[in-house]
């Protein structure tokens, strides 16, 4: 939209992977005079904010540095040597597939120290937490700006220790065994992603995901393919979460500190469907082909899964967690995503691209608002907090009922918002999947997902209806019940962090042509083998 | 004999000195200082202790003037192309890293020796550094032995002085028993090899590796059997060094009865004598013999990590010398990933994929030296005021001293190979593509699990580091030795996750 030179465009996107990893080191030294602030926590707390900014406002100038008319074209592109043994070369770059996620994960790590600022979960010294957020931003960064298969691992692997000691230390209870069922499935999974990306790079001679994207592989055989897309869809599925690989994330987002939680189904889990679309589509074809039933299969179970168990925890008496409850919504989300990815269509893949930003969106700001109640309640547990005949939120914080109805209604799909257009278009590309794929099943699989939305609306209101709705307790009900705890309404704060996602859902859902015109040519680009 | 008939000028070798300084510094230092140990007075046997650390210093200066070009000494006069010492690129990396690994035991073993002066585990300074410098001096002559004689002589210079140093606490039950367990399991295996080495020269006639090779080619049908037998049992003794298993059971008796420093010694040097000599016989002198060592390593790769990976897990944390005895076994596990590489050079088509195989080797070798040696130096840190040195004693770390703290946890990582050990994470990405690259898949899944495994218990200690301390912290006192060392092992493990390409390059190109 604006003209910005290609030198600069270039310092922006470096600044931005490599930006956050000095503001991790500067938050671990003491604050230089002048910057000490009222006390050295809250000195820190601010710095994250102002790096976190920047890098926001970064990723923003640099979207609008983006030339929106060649979203296909790899822009703002470096391409150093850094291991020339290996091969491994510091290739950055964006296109319309991962400008997005950029934003969003800018956006959303701002967010996020924005909020702590203010909220710091409990636990050790805002320096280290300030400081893992921050390697945790470049980390994810990194994943979506790099065109290398080994860099995409190192970066990929480098969010697992943050995140380790984000839920480790500053989460609630069980937290330990969350997180170390987080790291150890994402590793195991991820070492054998490294497994395929070697197979990938010493089979072919590159590991440049441009070059291998262009070829569309014609150098790598339909065997070494097909080894190849089940090693890296592991480590992938795994990250998705893929049902039956899923059984992490509940526990994790169960025991996570709100801002881990946010970050975890915002950001972190879209690194594992970007892998999908940047390595697996474009590289290993064939290999996809063979897989795509399988995959779009286990989806489907996963959005029935998903949906299905947030039944069971909405329902009256079955101790459901809040917070549980999203990250199962999330499994389900997420299955639509894949199911889209499977039908290898453009129609199908820029659907799975959408609601990867939407479920980022929604579900970010669903975590937040659940971290918010349980900071006033003191729980998250669904039964505690509705007692009999529901949590009244609308008549004791009607804002903060307000906006929970309104992450409810976003994230069952309504039209109009954006989880909508994201899961119709996944749906639609199953309907007429790619050419060789086998159409039957994929309408079956598209009638099951139908069903899954069904789903998805049935739990979603329930929550509303429990949570947010119910007779505010009458004060005559005796004394010593007295009044029923005054509940602190949206503060400003909160306001300031939740209004964006807000704003976004409801300009996605009205104006979708603002994402997909962005991701469609360079999903067309890379479903036709790097030939536009 | 033909010798007696040549002239005076035929068997009175011109000996290219240059080529032979590395080791031979370090020998006349160790001697030297033995020397010196009479004549020094009891308060100023400090000065041994510097004198050593420089002597070693200036064997791994004495590197640079032959960096760049292949030297051979103590030739065949017969005009074959055979010489006993060679000084080619992958010698000189090895000596490096086994030089540069004996100064960092050296600096840690000048505190350790100044704490237990006065107490009931003195140690006899002069005895001790002569021991150290003299295997040092036997383990940098290891990779620059080209035949199977010089290779034996400079295995047990190594070994020899290792027994002595691991059972020098005067009056320590555990120092002596751990010093005859090693004894007697390292005595048999170099037994084993020496016959092995019989064989070979029964069936090929001469003790040249590259002859050996030759020779090897088309061995008589009769004694193609005992050819075989010799390859396999001259592998034995190096196994035993690399605490391949079932060649292990001494490890962790021996680093836990053994002064820390000679422990971080073994764990460094003495694998890197072990993995250099494997690489030799096998890539060098038994190349035809491929079929026979390579499958036989690949397996001894998989079960050593295996074992070792699964030992450090059930490490009690509680237990008393758990950090080193997890280190211990960690070095097991880690070595089998040391040997991953060498098995792949035994599928390589052509000698350049199998130097390039062994390139990874080194380059996992030079990288688990460092942040192995550094992990060590933390760990006698902490064992000054935790004499028990369990990893529970480490909860809490970063509350006393966060630098400490910081490095451990790095180097821990870098073991594990994550990030931020981004050169750990390299390391293996070069071996796993090696395993990869030679069709080995089974191996690579067996270390996949394997690396998986290995890092719950990195991470678990890595995480007691920044628990919150029980009881009142106690402040650490650092002797600058120490911190030199520390200091020294973190500035190049973090030097090296920069710029990788320092160490990975060794994979790229060929080393002989």
């Amino acid at each position: 939209m604006i003209d910005i030179s290609e030198s600069v465009m270039q310092l922006l996107l470096a600044l931005i992977v490599v930006g956050p990893l000095i503001g991790a080191v500067a938050a671990l030294l003491p604050a230089p005079p002048g910057l000490k602030g009222k006390s050295p926590d809250q000195a820190v707390l601010r710095h994250g904010v102002i790096v976190t900014g920047a890098i926001l406002i970064a990723a923003i100038v640099l979207a609008f540095g983006f030339d929106h008319d060649n979203p296909s074209k790899m822009q703002a592109t470096t391409d150093i040597s850094w291991i020339p043994a290996l091969d491994v070369r510091i290739h950055l770059g964006i296109d319309g597939i991962s400008l997005p996620l950029l934003v969003l994960t800018a956006l959303l790590t701002f967010l996020c120290a924005l909020y702590s600022y203010f909220k710091m979960p409990s636990g050790p010294s805002p320096k280290a937490f300030v400081a893992l957020i921050l390697v945790l931003e470049s980390g994810t960064l990194a994943t979506f700006a790099v065109l290398d298969l080994l860099l995409f691992f190192l970066a990929f692997e480098m969010v697992l220790i943050p995140m380790y000691f984000l839920i480790a230390r500053w989460g609630g209870a069980e937290r330990t065994q969350a997180a170390w069922k987080f790291i150890l499935y994402t590793l195991l999974g991820s070492v054998v992603m490294l497994l395929g990306l070697l197979l990938i790079g010493l089979k072919s001679g590159t590991f440049d995901m441009v070059a291998l994207a262009t070829d569309n592989g014609p150098r790598l055989s339909t065997s070494v393919q097909v080894i190849a897309v089940l090693a890296i869809g592991i480590g992938l599925a795994v990250k998705t979460p893929m049902w039956p690989l899923h059984s992490w994330l509940p526990d994790a987002h169960t025991a996570a500190p709100t801002v881990g939680s946010v970050l975890l189904a915002g950001v972190l889990l879209k690194m594992g469907t970007y892998g999908f679309v940047r390595i697996l589509l474009p590289i290993a074809p064939d290999g996809m082909h063979t897989f795509a039933p399988y995959l779009a299969a286990f989806a489907v179970v996963g959005i029935i899964y998903g949906s299905l168990a947030c039944l069971a925890l909405a329902k009256q008496g079955a101790k459901g967690d809040l917070k549980r409850l999203i990250a199962y919504s999330s499994v389900g989300h997420m299955g639509f995503v894949l199911l889209g990815i499977s039908t290898m269509s453009p129609t199908g893949v820029n659907g799975a691209l959408f609601a990867n930003i939407a479920h980022g969106l929604i579900t970010g700001l669903l975590f937040f608002l659940v971290g918010a109640l349980k900071d006033r309640t003191g729980t998250s547990d669904l039964d505690t907090l509705a007692q009999e005949s529901g949590a009244a939120l609308y008549g004791k914080a009607p804002r903060l009922g307000g906006l929970l109805a309104f992450g409810a209604v976003a994230s069952l799909g309504l039209p109009g918002l954006a989880g909508f257009w994201g899961e119709m278009l996944a749906l639609f590309g199953a309907f007429k999947p790619a050419d060789d794929l086998s159409r039957p099943a994929f309408l079956t699989f598209m009638a099951i997902a139908a069903v899954g939305t069904l789903l998805t609306a049935a739990y979603m209101l329930i929550v509303v209806r429990r949570v947010c709705m119910g007779p505010v307790a009458p004060g005559a009900r005796g004394a010593a019940k007295t009044e029923p705890q005054a509940l602190a309404d949206v503060q400003g704060y909160e306001f300031a962090a939740w209004t964006p996602l807000v704003a976004l859902t409801v300009l996605a859902g009205l104006w979708p042509a603002a994402l997909l015109g962005l991701t469609d040519p360079a999903v067309q680009q890379l479903l036709s083998g790097g030939k536009s | 004999m033909t010798v007696a008939a040549e002239s005076a000028a035929g068997v009175v070798q011109s000996v290219d000195w240059l080529a032979i300084a590395p080791p031979t510094i370090a020998a006349v230092v160790g001697l030297l200082v033995l020397v010196a140990d009479l004549f020094v007075g009891d308060k100023k046997k400090v000065l041994l202790g510097w004198i050593s650390v420089a002597g070693l210093a200036v064997a791994a200066l004495s590197l640079l003037p032959i960096l760049n070009d292949d030297r051979s000494t103590f030739c065949l006069t017969d005009g074959a192309n055979a010489c006993s010492y060679t000084a080619d690129r992958f010698t000189l990396v090895i000596q490096l890293l086994v030089l540069g690994g004996a100064l960092l035991a050296g600096l840690l073993s000048m505190s350790a020796l100044k704490d237990a002066n006065g107490t009931a585990g003195q140690l006899p300074e002069g005895e001790f550094w002569f021991l150290l410098l003299s295997s040092a001096a036997g383990a940098a002559l290891l990779p620059a032995s080209r035949d199977l004689a010089t290779l034996v002589v400079a295995l047990e210079v190594a070994s020899l002085p290792a027994f002595a140093l691991v059972g020098l606490r005067h009056g320590d039950k555990r120092s002596s028993e751990a010093a005859l367990k090693f004894f007697l399991s390292s005595v048999t295996a170099t037994a084993v090899t020496l016959m092995g080495v019989s064989f070979v020269y029964a069936a090929t006639g001469t003790l040249h590796l590259t002859e050996i090779a030759e020779e090897l080619r088309h061995v008589d049908g009769q004694l193609d059997t005992l050819a075989q037998t010799g390859v396999a049992l001259t592998l034995v003794g190096f196994a035993f060094k690399v605490a391949a298993v079932p060649f292990h059971f001494w490890v962790p008796d021996t680093y836990v009865g053994a002064p820390l420093p000679v422990a971080a010694y073994l764990s460094v040097v003495g694998k890197a004598v072990g993995f250099t000599g494997l690489i030799l016989v096998t890539v060098v002198a038994f190349p035809s013999y491929a079929d026979v060592w390579g499958p036989a390593l690949a397996v001894l790769a998989a079960l050593t990590m295996t074992a070792g990976n699964v030992a450090a897990l059930r490490q009690q944390a509680t237990r008393a010398y758990s950090a080193v005895r997890l280190l211990a076994w960690s070095s097991v596990g880690q070595a089998g990933y040391l040997l991953v590489p060498i098995a792949a050079a035994g599928y390589a088509d052509n000698p350049a994929e199998a130097e390039k195989a062994i390139g990874s080797t080194v380059a996992y070798a030079l990288m688990y030296a460092v942040v192995n040696l550094g992990g060590f130096a933390v760990v006698a840190l902490v064992g000054r005021t935790q004499r028990l040195n369990r990893v529970g004693d480490y909860r809490g770390l970063y509350a006393t001293s966060p630098l400490a703290a910081l490095v451990l946890g790095f180097f821990l990582l870098c073991l594990a190979g994550l990030p931020p050990g981004i050169i750990g994470l390299f390391a293996k990405v070069t071996v796993f593509s090696a395993a990869v690259g030679a069709g080995l898949g089974w191996l690579a899944v067996v270390m996949a699990a394997n690396v998986v495994i290995a890092l719950f218990y990195y991470l678990q200690w890595t995480a007691l580091l920044f628990r919150a301390p029980e009881g009142e912290p106690v402040k650490h006192r650092v002797p600058a030795p120490l911190t030199a060392a520390i200091a020294l092992a973190a500035v190049l493990g973090i030097a090296l996750s920069g710029a990788p390409q320092l160490v990975l390059r060794f994979s790229d190109t060929g080393l002989f």
